[in-house]
């Protein structure tokens, strides 16, 4: 059986969850084959554990994201079960892509078994699914719900050159005011809701997500009141769903729609001053306290280890 | 010039889900709404509608309930509805893009507006993939779009922040949360929207076969309960809690 997958870049890089990508395909067994839209991560790709090909997409569309045309080119290479990231881009190439090969799409799994068992989250958390899809298929996999493939791999790179029209031209870029780490890529997720108070006290988080290399996030009330605080780093139902392995919520009260993006975490840690705030009710550790008591003493603890 | 916004009616994101015989119980949902991102979807197709782009058409494909969703889009200046009666509950995703695209066909609409994920099943494949059927430039995570002469110009979340993109005709833009205000239907809004006619029709009204579905729900489950956690009091637990985040959860 072929497995062909679908590298996630960041920058010149391949992103990790590409690895992660790697280890789910190979707990599947099968051959598989690792696609590098603009050749981007192509030799990290080619020494990942278990990748047979990598295939260095080289053609001009590339130069900028286009789902339909980078679908075109990718489509004829895509054989048998295609996997990609669930990240935003991921899903976009990934249905595009089923949709030239004709397959159907399942978006966004957190298991696979053999016999193509998935299961997925829906009704944002509130249930999980689980479907059997026929063989050829694609679908993409939630980022760190898998076990990503180690190096020591050496896969032969090839290098094509197509290309396909570009119907979506890019004017402008506008970068990200800070230069943080992105919510959905990180290990640990520090997030302040509207109980931070201001959006200065954020720098509060900030210090403490330096010492343990965390990214910050925010509660939909703080992004909507503070200017300050950008939509990217919004989690929950119409912000980000993160997976990570340690989610700190400070001043959050843990609506239904913020517990939508990260009940999933593995460890849930709550600062809240409010004992019976619903975010307690998912919380691992729940800390019953203000954030201006709680977090010096937890940048300070945390500085120890 | 038509252009189409595709809405979904979904639970609303505060009713209770419950599973029963394997699969989410539709009839104890309390509350019906229309798909957060859909909701912006909606507000910039009729910006655009205003700016002179198109007539504009809300398109839903569901089971009977929806229809209500189609009077309140009306009800904000939507000039024409479609219903296209289906339950999608089981259908995969070549079954749902393929009703959709049919019905965008059949309203002629070139531009087509969408939320970028639907708030049940989570998914975000709707919109590519009918994208890709239309042969349509795609635009994913659309914060604001804007017409601009023959062509559309589009705010887009990107790797590194965001990216203003320019698309022709025909094309599909998938929203996420957008900083924009939804209006709100006025009573004026409401009492015309009563007296407009929803079109109703069946995916065989729009020629489509769909075929079986390729993907079977084998089972819905309530997600796996958490063991009750651990609650502190005061300042002073950091410390504990830190010290078990380090020997009880080995995440740090
Ligand atoms: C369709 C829809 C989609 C939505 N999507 C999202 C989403 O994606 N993400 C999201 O987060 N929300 C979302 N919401 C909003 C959600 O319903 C809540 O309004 C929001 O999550 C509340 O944010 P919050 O917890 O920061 O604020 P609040 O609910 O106001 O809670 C603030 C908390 O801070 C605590 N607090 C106050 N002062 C302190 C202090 N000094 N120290 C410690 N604790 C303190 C309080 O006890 C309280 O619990 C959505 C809502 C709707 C209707």
């Amino acid at each position: 059986m072929e497995i062909t997958i679908i590298a996630e870049t960041s920058g010149e890089g391949i992103h990790p969850v590409t690895e992660q990508l790697v280890g789910a395909a190979s707990s599947l067994g099968g051959v598989i084959t690792v696609l590098c839209p603009g050749g981007r991560g192509s030799d990290d790709a080619s020494v990942i554990s278990g990748v047979s090909k990598v295939i260095s997409l080289q053609g001009d569309c590339f130069s900028s994201f286009d789902s339909g045309s980078w679908s075109t080119v990718m489509a004829p290479f895509s054989q048998g079960i295609v996997m990609a990231s669930s990240s935003p881009s991921g899903r976009e190439l990934g249905a595009q892509i089923a949709s030239k090969i004709g397959v159907p799409i399942v978006q966004d799994i957190t298991g696979i078994e053999p016999g193509y068992k998935v299961t997925r989250s829906v009704y944002s958390g509130k249930a999980v699914e689980t479907s059997s899809l026929s063989s050829p298929c694609v679908v993409t996999l939630r980022q760190n719900a898998f076990e990503g493939a180690s190096g020591g791999g050496s896969a032969e790179v090839v290098v094509v050159d197509n290309s396909s029209e570009v119907s979506v031209s890019v004017r402008e870029a506008i970068a990200k005011a800070g230069e943080r780490m992105d919510v959905s890529d990180a290990e640990i997720v520090i997030s302040g809701g509207r109980g931070m108070g201001d959006p200065s006290n954020f720098s509060h988080l900030n210090e403490v997500a330096d010492v343990i290399g965390a990214a910050v996030g925010a509660s939909r009330a703080a992004v909507d009141s503070w200017d300050e605080i950008p939509h990217s780093m919004q989690v929950g139902q119409t912000g980000k769903t993160v997976n990570p392995t340690l989610y700190i919520a400070v001043g959050i009260s843990g609506a239904i729609q913020h517990l939508a993006g990260m009940r999933s975490s593995k460890y849930i840690v709550a600062i809240n001053k409010d004992p019976d705030a619903p975010i307690f009710g998912v919380a691992d550790y729940g800390i019953v306290a203000t954030w201006e008591d709680a977090l010096p003493a937890l940048k300070e603890e945390l500085g120890k280890l | 010039m038509t252009i189409a916004v595709l809405l979904k009616q979904v639970p609303d994101t505060t009713a209770k889900i419950t599973v029963s015989g394997g699969r989410v119980d539709q009839s104890s949902v309390a509350k019906w709404s229309t798909s957060p991102y859909d909701e912006y979807a909606l507000e910039y197709a009729l910006q655009l509608k205003e700016a002179g782009a198109g007539d504009l058409v809300a398109i839903t494909c569901g089971p009977d309930r929806a229809a209500k969703m189609l009077t309140d889009a009306a009800a904000v200046g939507v000039d024409s509805m479609l219903h296209v009666v289906a339950d999608t509950t089981e259908m995969d995703s070549k079954q749902i893009q393929s009703i959709l695209a049919a019905a965008i066909e059949h309203c002629g609409a070139d531009v087509v507006l969408c939320g970028k994920q639907a708030a049940d099943t989570n998914s975000g494949s709707t919109g590519p993939g009918i994208a890709s059927m239309m042969g349509a430039a795609c635009v994913g995570m659309v914060s604001e779009v804007m017409v601009e002469g023959d062509s559309f110009s589009a705010l887009r979340a990107s790797s590194s922040g965001n990216e203003r993109v320019s698309v022709s005709r025909p094309c599909l833009f998938a929203f996420d949360k957008a900083s924009t205000e939804l209006r709100r239907p006025n009573v004026k809004g409401i009492m015309m929207a009563k007296r407009k006619v929803i079109e109703t029709v069946s995916a065989s009204d729009l020629g489509i076969d769909m075929g079986e579905s390729q993907v079977i729900i084998e089972s819905h489950d309530s997600p796996p309960e958490k063991p009750p956690g651990q609650k502190f009091e005061g300042a002073d637990s950091v410390q504990t809690v830190v010290l078990k985040l380090r020997e009880e959860a080995n995440v740090i």
